[in-house]
């Protein structure tokens, strides 16, 4: 089975957000970037484990940048992907993200495309669901579970009061959400394996979609009201007259 | 330039973000001096649907072929790009919720039409807003291309009644001969009645400082009484106190309330950023120094053990004089 996992580099989730020329680009200095969360704990853990499991098969990550996300790549590989692709193109929105990836991934048959259910920089939920119209394949978003037998993928989804079971045919792409892994901390072993491995660059463009013109930062939130433990009543009618949500 | 909403009913309703949507479209389609059509997918009667009128909507366009009675991307995304062709749409807008994130990617794909997907404001001009860096700042998005889809946040643009009617008109031909490559079964895990959290407008929130599943019994009682969502921290899901389905933070639910109660959880930035779109943080920790207490709006330094049972009664004492 050949899976190819989609990764993208985001600022590690403490990071204090700021911008610069204007409000129109975000503040890169001091930013520790890590791997997109969904990506690397949900979609690309699991995909090391159905590989693990059929005791074959290979996991590509592919991340769309300039050279300087390559240390992500290397966490990704230390983790446990076999190869890494890195189309070296500035990503500016999610469709030339999705165009570029889509491009490439038709011309290599993979059974499953795995990226996370949103980025925590742009949040968009956007790339796999795009992905899968370019390449006009099934799609399944936020999976909550994944099992792949018999040429044939089941997955779960949350719904309001339970979930659904999805059975669906390879190749397919997919969103993962929380559930779908957990966490892998990458050792020695697959830290010092990871620098030999290959990262392929490839090179292509695509004119974005959309662009942000401008970043703004929300008014700050007033003090905290505090409430004697002892005068909980003051709370209701604080919540009642003045923040009026109940 | 005609505008088309596009939305999903779940259990014969639309939901609140699904007026939202409307009403959002209907105020595009009044500035662009046109009409507004609305295709509702999923199983709906004619006089449920037709109350999307009276937020400006002209049309409704109603598929409920089979085929999208479960959530299959490709069959919804099929109505929906025949739904654009038919009305010549040019504004196209979701709710930014399993549809929207799901479905709008796909139509972007398709008709090569810019996407911002999770507005949180009508347009200015070619630009819109949207939440970026897990609700840490805000971004201006425009568009290089004629058609544009916009995926709106619940809770974010309440929505405004015209008083208007709207014809329905059946649009299952759209998905004549479709054959879904999914095949979906529902599994009902949990007894109905309790509210669903993603858009839930008050949620009851616990983390480790309840001490053990055992306790949780205080804070579904106040959930119940509020009508409320109950939701938790990472830590409390990793070990198994409560689902994973009720994880909010960085890597769980993002969630934006009007009202969110946090009893015994610190606030660590990860789930700041899960629920830092909620209008009102209520915030309970017996630590004065818990850095929760600087998002919060009202906050309680005590025992969650004593203050929860009480903030129950208060609530309920108030909901008897204001029933």
């Amino acid at each position: 089975m050949k899976i190819l996992v989609c990764i993208s580099q985001v600022p590690d989730t403490t990071t204090k957000i700021s911008f610069k020329d204007n409000d129109t680009a975000f503040n890169e200095d001091k930013v520790t970037y890590i791997v997109n969360p969904y990506d690397e704990w949900y979609a690309l853990v699991r995909a090391l484990e159905l590989k693990e499991a059929a005791g074959s098969g290979n996991v590509t990550i592919i991340t769309v940048g300039t050279a300087t996300v390559e240390p992500i790549i290397r966490k990704a590989l230390a983790i446990g992907a076999d190869d890494a692709v890195r189309i070296n193109m500035d990503p500016k929105d999610a469709y030339s993200t999705a165009k570029v990836i889509a491009d490439y991934a038709s011309q290599n048959a993979y059974d499953l495309i795995m990226c996370g259910k949103e980025t925590i920089d742009y949040n968009g939920s956007e790339v796999g669901g795009m992905i899968a119209g370019l390449m006009d394949l099934p799609f399944v978003s936020h999976a909550i579970s994944l099992q792949v037998a018999d040429g044939k993928a089941v997955l779960e989804i949350d719904i309001e009061n339970g979930t659904e079971e999805i059975t669906a045919s390879l190749p397919l792409v997919l969103s993962a959400a929380k559930g779908m892994a957990e966490a892998r901390i990458p050792n020695m072993r697959g830290i010092m394996a990871a620098r030999t491995k290959s990262i392929q660059v490839v090179e292509a463009s695509e004119a974005p979609l959309t662009e942000v013109k401008k970043f703004t930062l929300p008014a700050p939130k007033s003090a905290v009201k505090l409430i004697d433990s002892e005068n909980i009543d003051q709370l209701v009618e604080l919540l009642h007259s003045e923040a009026k949500v109940i | 330039m005609a505008v088309l909403v596009v939305i999903e009913t779940t259990k014969g309703k639309i939901s609140k973000p699904g007026f939202e949507a409307a009403s959002y479209g209907a105020r595009l389609a009044e500035a662009a001096g046109t009409t507004a059509t609305l295709l509702s997918l999923g199983e709906i009667s004619e006089a449920e649907l037709a109350k999307v009128g009276e937020y400006g909507i002209s049309k409704a366009l109603k598929c409920d072929a089979s085929a999208v009675h479960h959530f299959d991307p490709q069959a919804y995304a099929k109505a929906a790009l025949s739904a654009v062709e038919a009305t010549g749409a040019t504004q196209i807008v979701f709710v930014h919720d399993r549809c929207g994130k799901a479905v709008a990617p796909r139509i972007s794909a398709k008709l090569k039409a810019g996407l911002v997907s999770g507005a949180v404001s009508l347009p200015e001009g070619n630009s819109v807003k949207k939440n970026v860096f897990s609700g840490k700042a805000f971004a201006e998005y425009s568009f290089n291309t004629d058609k544009k889809i916009i995926s709106l946040l619940p809770n974010s643009v309440p929505p405004v009644a015209k008083g208007g009617t709207a014809t329905v008109e059946s649009f299952n031909d759209a998905l004549n001969g479709y054959q879904s490559p999914l095949s979906i079964r529902e599994k009902v895990s949990e007894a109905g009645g309790h509210v669903p959290l993603p858009g839930a407008e008050v949620v009851v929130s616990a983390g480790r400082g309840m001490k053990g599943p055992e306790n949780w019994g205080m804070i579904e009682e106040l959930a119940t009484v509020l009508g409320a969502a109950t939701a938790c921290s990472r830590p409390v899901s990793d070990i198994g106190w409560r689902p994973h389905h009720e994880h909010v933070g960085q890597t769980g639910l993002a969630i934006r309330p009007n009202l969110y109660i946090a009893v015994g959880i610190s606030g660590a930035i990860q789930h700041l950023a899960g629920v830092n779109g909620s209008k009102t943080i209520v915030v309970v920790n017996k630590d004065p120094e818990a850095p929760f207490f600087k998002a919060a709006d009202y906050g309680i330094v005590g025992d969650a053990f004593e203050i929860v049972p009480k903030i129950t009664e208060a609530i309920r004492k108030f909901k008897a004089q204001n029933a």
